[in-house]
């Protein structure tokens, strides 16, 4: 913890166990901990993981509870789960959709990140702890679409699985060992039940590291400046408790629209189908989550080369602290940077637009286009690659150099003074609400 | 857009179509439903009709294996009575099941021979075929698929399967070359005709059916006196089989909206204090 702690035991109870074990000293350091004021909407997304964690986490004991993780009986206990158990179907389908309400979280929590520099000195250990939830959270959910074993279960399991008989040399061992056997079948469920149990309590134990490590330089902020004084900060609980707990509200309306009306817009009608391994469905697509990454697999026409990518565009994200040479920390006072990240933005999201259709689909209906190399000019393979240059070369190129030939926008002295010139404090002001960034 | 190909299309149409296809299909009929829409519900005489639809016709070839009789008599269900709150009491849920036409095989408890027993609430709809490959067998190769998850299973669910029944059959297009034997064109079957199409013109969108057409005007009759035009019998058939896949369909809207209005109250109220806690700090 950052600053020295102002709790005072006031029990006799409390002095006995404070030189025993500091709970609630932890506790009461963690409610008081000094939060910058200046913290707008995006950051209430951390919070909301928090709780998207413990509602997934929750829900998949009482889930694990009626599940059978056999190869003959995992269908029916899911549908077993949906029919007979009580409330089977509201615990399901908070669990389904609730995956995918956290990775809606935490893409905007890591789009925030990158924005307003969140990942840089002293705070790039944050960063890479980050991005490792983000990695165990795609495993955890891939792991977590395999169990129903429906059509797309099975096949989305043997593609992704096969990925990794691409790489080189090991790849074919590889594929048996995470299969356990010579093809995705019962033995490959029941390992990916074990490990969909496990990897939720190693997120849970990265997100106390994730939280330690925020606590020890303390939160970024939309200007970037760092605290300079008491009186840029308020103590975490009651201000973000109550603006953290307002935002959870309302993205919890958004959950519930999806787990009580919208549940299955997320899900494949495939999937209502038993597994079967000799009818291949015609086109099998992973979760919307992973689509950015599946557009650029299948963009390159090597499957060696597109495991490569895949990897590569996941490992950007680790390599960001290291890539951005800026010293100005938030975009705010970086128009261009500004401008490149927005593209950067629309790019992640025509990706995942493009991994969701087949790659010689035409791109614009109607239009002809050409024959450029090995596929015609409109087609969603063409989109792909373009955009999949566009993503490596935000990492690889823009950054880095924008941030030594950029020159940043004068940024406020403290955190305090801005606030006092915004114009929202002016008394005339009907002007955007203060949250709003600048 | 269509996306899939049928697992049975999959297995049938493997022979002459190769396997990632991009299927066609016409596109399909919504005759609007009384359970779409955020506070749509099933419509209980509908699903009985529906049940009697699925009883009379489509049990012939096609099995229920998740549903058990009581199933019909929970809320929501097609035979849903509030005086019998455990639907194993239900007389019409008990007599559906004492009455249906094929008995359940079982072994004697005394001395363990094979026998067949009337069913009871328990138990599932005893299926039309023992096993898959007497189902094949009956079916020209085809396989019937268990209906239960049927309307989930399908994009389009209820409109898949009302206009595949009541208006996909048309007669083969002249253009086809070598139509398959024993198999029914139909234009909302997802396939992909374009390697047998000589004709002028667009490849004809879908493909061929293993299942000939199974309802026509008023071979199932209702008792309330509803229309039994094919139109009719397919709309019905289709809701109760969208209330068999998704049976807490009227409790989860009705949940939904509940949570709904208190999370819209909750947040009012955490908003409220949000601005009285900030309302002295300039941020």
């Amino acid at each position: 913890m950052s600053g020295p702690s102002t709790y005072e035991p006031k029990t006799a109870f409390e002095r006995w166990l404070d030189v025993r074990l500091p709970i609630v000293r932890f506790s009461a350091d963690l409610l008081d901990f000094p939060t910058p004021k200046n913290l707008n909407y995006w950051w209430t997304f951390g919070g909301i993981l928090a709780f998207c964690l413990i509602a997934q986490i929750v829900t998949g004991i009482i889930l694990a509870m009626h599940f059978d993780p056999s190869g003959a009986g995992a269908f029916n206990s899911v549908d077993h789960i949906m029919r007979d158990v009580n409330y089977g179907w509201l615990i399901r389908y908070i669990h389904t959709s609730g995956a995918s309400m956290f990775f809606v979280a935490v893409y905007i929590h890591i789009f925030r990140g990158i924005y307003y520099g969140s990942f840089k000195a002293p705070r790039e250990l944050l960063w890479l702890i980050g991005a490792t939830i983000y990695l165990v959270m795609m495993a955890t959910a891939f792991f977590g679409y395999v169990l129903p074993w429906g059509q797309m279960s099975f096949w989305g399991a043997k593609v992704i699985t096969s990925l990794f008989g691409a790489i080189p040399v090991i790849g074919p061992s590889l594929a048996t060992w995470l299969w356990g056997g010579f093809t995705v079948d019962a033995p490959t469920l029941n390992r990916f039940y074990s490990l969909h149990y496990l990897l939720p309590f190693v997120i849970a134990g990265l997100v106390a590291l994730h939280i330690w490590a925020l606590h020890v330089p303390g939160n970024n902020n939309p200007t970037g400046v760092n605290v300079k004084s008491q009186s840029d900060t308020l103590p975490f609980h009651p201000y973000y408790t109550v603006k953290d707990g307002f935002a959870a509200s309302v993205f919890a309306i958004m959950f519930a629209i999806f787990v009580f009306f919208l549940p299955t817009a997320l899900l494949s009608p495939d999937n209502s189908i038993p597994a079967n391994p000799i009818a291949t469905p015609a086109h099998i697509i992973p979760e919307w989550y992973l689509l950015p990454y599946y557009a650029i697999l299948r963009a390159v026409p090597d499957k060696v080369l597109g495991v490569f990518l895949m990897g590569a565009a996941i490992a950007c994200i680790f390599a960001l602290p290291w890539l951005d040479t800026s010293r100005a920390r938030s975009m705010r006072y970086r128009p261009q940077a500004k401008l490149y990240f927005f593209i950067f933005a629309a790019d992640c999201l025509l990706l995942g637009f493009c991994g969701a259709h087949e790659p010689d689909e035409q791109f614009i209906r109607g239009l002809a286009g050409f024959t450029l190399g090995d596929s015609n000019i409109n087609s969603f393979v063409w989109v792909s690659r373009v955009a999949a240059l566009y993503y490596f070369a935000y990492f690889v190129l823009i950054t880095p150099i924008l941030g030594l030939r950029e020159k940043p926008l004068p940024a406020p002295e403290s955190i305090s003074s801005p606030v006092l010139s915004h114009p929202a404090a002016a008394p005339t002001g009907a002007a955007a609400a203060p949250e709003k960034k600048g | 857009m269509l996306r899939k190909l049928l697992a049975l299309a999959g297995l049938f149409a493997l022979a002459s179509v190769p396997a990632f296809a991009e299927t066609t299909q016409a596109p399909l009929k919504a005759p609007g439903w009384s359970f779409s829409g955020p506070f749509g519900m099933y419509d209980q005489a509908q699903l009985q009709r529906g049940f009697k639809v699925y009883s009379e016709v489509c049990s012939q070839c096609h099995s229920l294996n998740l549903i058990q009789f009581h199933n019909l008599g929970d809320p929501g269900g097609p035979f849903y009575n509030a005086k019998y709150p455990n639907p194993n009491e239900n007389p019409v849920v008990k007599a559906v099941a004492a009455g249906w036409p094929r008995q359940v095989p079982d072994i004697d408890a005394d001395t363990g021979d094979p026998i067949h027993r009337p069913a009871t609430t328990a138990d599932v709809p005893t299926p039309p075929f023992p096993n898959e490959p007497a189902a094949r067998a009956s079916n020209g190769g085809a396989l019937p698929p268990d209906m239960s998850l049927l309307a989930a299973a399908r994009e389009g669910g209820p409109n898949y399967i009302y206009s595949l029944v009541a208006y996909g059959y048309k007669p083969t297009p002249a253009g086809i070359t070598n139509p398959p034997p024993g198999k029914y064109y139909n234009e909302i079957y997802p396939g992909d005709l374009s390697s047998t199409w000589a004709g002028k013109g667009d490849v004809p969108p879908g493909g061929f059916i293993g299942m000939p057409p199974p309802l026509t005007n008023c071979k199932v009759t209702f008792d309330d006196g509803s229309p039994c035009d094919v139109d009719h019998e397919a709309k019905d058939v289709a809701a109760f089989l969208t209330w068999a896949s998704d049976p807490h369909m009227d409790q989860r809207k009705q949940t939904g909206s509940a949570v709904v209005i208190y999370l819209l109250i909750f947040s009012g109220l955490l908003y409220g204090s949000y601005r009285a806690i900030w309302k002295n700090v300039a941020h």
